[in-house]
């Protein structure tokens, strides 16, 4: 069991509990999370209430004062794992404290194994699992298929117990649920990395968490949930940000008929004064989207976004381009899975005409003729792409009467800003004609730049001009 | 300022909410617990449809305090969250007085002052209601994220010192501790401020087995392999992308349409029957009845209804 006593190894620490707590929270600092001196007082006077000795209760009480979003509350599971882990192994390395292994694994069956662990999975016991995890542990390192690095191990092993996180397309076996199995996989590294820190008798250095859920998709094979998981947060909070403004004071004007009508209350004195609503901005949007290799993850995600989106818009026109334009508007309205529209995206946009290199110039005159007409003062014209031509004409001034027709023009651009202008990036040509040119790297600059395009105020948002 | 009787334990505040109809999880059962021993406001956040707001009455009920809800709204402001002046009253008061003397005699100006802002004169809103409340309260400040920031800065003073300043009064502090609850969907990141005064529960969806007890809760005639056939059916609705999942109480009454109708099994057609209870927008119910219902066992063989999902 993790014990929340003593805090790890090194020196200049606090000792006792109080000490290891501290460590934690700077831990937690260090990842991000706000931790200010009122939540740690706060911590402390809840664990005052309850019984230390039962971990949930512990670690839901830590929890509930310090981390204060679902956000936070990730980062904090985590690392409360990670913490403690290291905080108990140390102690039992200062200590020399082995752990029995379970000898006993020849004689198990790998079949009796696999249906034990999938019932365990599909049970939901967090102990349970942990011997399971144990006992598959030791039984394919008899079998010697240790490679000795643990994220391998651990998907070795899980290929080997036939755990699809997906569950069974083919029907034959139950869906285990994906949250469990990742637990279970938990239990498999946890168990591994306890192993080889008793092997070789040291902790290995604690390192950051990766940023990967806080950047945009570079590449397919990143996690498709996380990708999900920031759209619907995102949905969720764009979807009200248009309505913030009519709440807002300022800048009301007052409707002097329904004032008259409410003075009528108070003897035809106005005490109170009412005020025209806010209507809501209600843009019309054009996307166009590189989705050359380089920038295709990124476009696709971007475009999810403003189609889970699509109420707050007027209308809403999406176009993908590397050497020509196509327009993709109607595979969103059908598709909602994001995989499944990268898949579409990409077969039939019939957008890679002969190089796959992408041709901005070529992809300014088509937009100029075909579509141009339709923009007007209300149209936003939104651009997602790192504008490097490959050595093309970049055709700037088309894009200039683009912008000039559409009422607003913004461009995205994926790389970060140190970059623009670099080799064949031309950003400085278009740059000029755009209402705002952003660097767009980050969910969180997608999340503002979406704020600025459904009507938000662009404070936050670093100009480019 | 006495305080209300506070839970030994965290079992005993789980035990209680279960008597009260809502059955916690671990989380929320110490959360409820801490917020009564620390006398701290709790936000709970989560998707629409878990029972935050449930839970705050079920907390009402266990505790026999009485519940008093402010229901937030866009541009709900402090005059229909605090107090407001009765001022038709106040101006009746002030016209009473003028109608009957011909001459107001030295000094009638301040007794009127004094007399028109006093509390006699005052509407009392959700907040100051629950500050002065004889008995102990529960005040359940419901979807706090539909405020805007200006509201929430105006809390701060109820929710850490649970007094309320009125510049005609002066401060009215609170006789006793309310237990606070605020609601919130995310649907915007709340102030740094807001958060570090309370304690913060994350509700999800429950997991089958919680859900399962949940239903059986509220409707115990309904058949148990029934009743987990449907919660199953739910959780896989809730596993696509849907506009609107469908919530805890969506799900019960799913079981009692269910009982309703006398169903015995949950096959393809019962199912697309009743879906409308848990699935409420159009392009939704298409999605749903292309993914779930194709696993339903068929108790007729679906000669319209392939053809009717591709519609």
């Amino acid at each position: 069991m993790i014990s929340p006593e003593r805090p790890p190894g090194e020196e200049d620490r606090v000792p006792g509990t109080a000490g290891s707590l501290l460590a934690f929270f700077e831990d937690l600092r260090s990842e991000g999370v706000a931790v200010g001196t009122s939540e740690i007082l706060d911590a402390f006077a809840a664990l005052e209430q309850v019984s230390w000795t039962d971990q949930r209760d512990f670690r839901e009480a830590l929890a509930s004062t310090i981390a204060k979003s679902q956000e936070d509350r990730r980062v904090f599971e985590l690392l409360f794992d990670r913490h403690f882990f290291r905080a108990a192994e140390a102690e039992a390395l200062q200590h020399e404290v082995q752990e029995e292994r379970y000898d006993g694994s020849d004689r198990l069956d790998l079949d009796e194994l696999r249906e034990a662990i999938r019932q365990a999975i599909s049970a939901g016991s967090d102990g349970e699992m942990r011997d399971l995890a144990r006992l598959a542990i030791s039984a394919f390192g008899r079998r010697g298929e240790r490679s000795g690095v643990i994220g391998v191990d651990v998907q070795r092993i899980r290929r080997a117990l036939e755990l699809q996180a997906r569950g069974g397309s083919d029907g034959e076996q139950a869906a285990l649920d994906p949250q469990e199995v990742r637990r279970f996989e938990q239990h498999l590294r946890r168990e591994l990395e306890r192993a080889t820190i008793e092997r070789t008798g040291k902790l290995p250095p604690s390192r950051p968490l990766a940023e990967l859920d806080r950047t945009l998709p570079t590449s397919p094979t990143q996690d498709l949930a996380a990708v999900h998981r920031a759209v619907a947060q995102m949905k969720r909070r764009i979807a009200t940000l248009g309505h913030e403004q009519r709440g807002r004071r300022r800048g009301r004007v007052v409707d002097v008929r329904r004032t008259m009508r409410a003075s009528l209350e108070t003897g035809g004195v106005p005490l109170r004064l009412r005020y025209r609503p806010k209507r809501p901005r209600r843009p019309e949007i054009y996307v166009l989207c590189d989705v050359s290799t380089s920038v295709s993850s990124a476009s696709v995600f971007f475009l999810s976004v403003l189609h889970a989106l699509h109420d707050s818009f007027r209308k809403l026109r999406s176009f993908v381009f590397i050497e020509r334009i196509s327009e993709v508007s109607d595979i969103f309205e059908h598709e909602r899975d994001f995989r499944k529209i990268s898949e579409r995206v990409s077969s039939e946009g019939g957008v890679a005409d002969v190089s796959g290199y992408t041709d901005y110039g070529r992809v300014w005159l088509e937009f100029g003729e075909e579509i141009a007409e339709d923009l007007g003062p209300r149209s936003s014209v939104i651009v997602l792409g790192d504008a490097r031509t490959n050595g093309r004409e970049p055709h700037a001034e088309i894009f200039g009467t683009i912008a000039s027709r559409a009422g607003r023009t913004f461009w995205l651009n994926p790389e970060p800003r140190l970059y623009w202008n670099y080799g064949d990036s031309v950003m400085a040509a278009y740059e000029p004609f755009c209402d705002g040119a952003f660097e767009c790297w980050t969910t969180k600059h997608l999340e503002q730049f979406v704020n600025v395009v459904a009507g938000g105020r662009p404070a936050d948002l670093t100009r480019g001009s | 300022m006495p305080d209300a009787e506070q839970p030994r334990s965290v079992a005993e505040v789980r035990e209680g909410l279960g008597e009260a109809g809502y059955l916690a999880d671990e989380s929320s059962a110490l959360v409820s617990f801490l917020a009564q021993r620390l006398g701290k406001p709790v936000l709970v956040e989560g998707p629409a449809g878990v029972g935050k707001t449930e839970l705050a009455k079920a907390l009402s009920r266990h505790t026999g305090r009485p519940l008093i809800r402010l229901q937030c709204y866009e541009g709900l402001d402090e005059a229909k969250a605090l107090y407001e002046w009765n001022y038709r009253k106040q101006l009746l008061r002030i016209q009473a007085e003028a109608g009957g003397e011909a001459e107001p005699p030295e000094g009638s100006w301040e007794a009127t002052r004094g007399d028109i802002f006093s509390e006699e004169f005052l509407f009392t809103r959700p907040l100051l209601e629950a500050i002065s409340a004889e008995m102990p309260v529960v005040l359940l400040i419901d979807e706090i994220d539909k405020t805007d920031q200006e509201f929430e800065a105006m809390l701060l003073e109820v929710l850490s010192d649970f007094q309320i300043s009125i510049p005609e009064l002066g401060v009215i502090e609170a006789r006793t501790r309310p237990l606070v609850l605020l609601t919130s969907n995310n649907s915007r990141e709340l102030t740094e401020a807001l958060k570090r005064r309370c304690l913060y529960l994350w509700l999800d969806y429950p997991s089958v087995e919680r859900e399962l007890e949940i239903v059986r809760l509220h409707t115990p005639e309904l058949d148990e392999g029934l009743a987990r056939r449907m919660v199953e059916v739910v959780h896989m609705v809730r596993q696509l992308d849907l506009k609107k999942p469908p919530s805890i109480a969506e799900s019960i009454d799913w079981a009692r349409t269910l009982l309703l109708v006398g169903a015995e099994d949950l096959d393809r057609e019962t199912f697309e029957q009743s879906m409308s209870i848990i699935v409420k927008h159009r392009s939704d119910i298409d999605l749903v009845a292309e993914r779930v219902a194709v696993k339903l066992g068929d108790a007729t063989p679906p000669a319209g209804a392939a053809g009717q999902t591709q519609a």
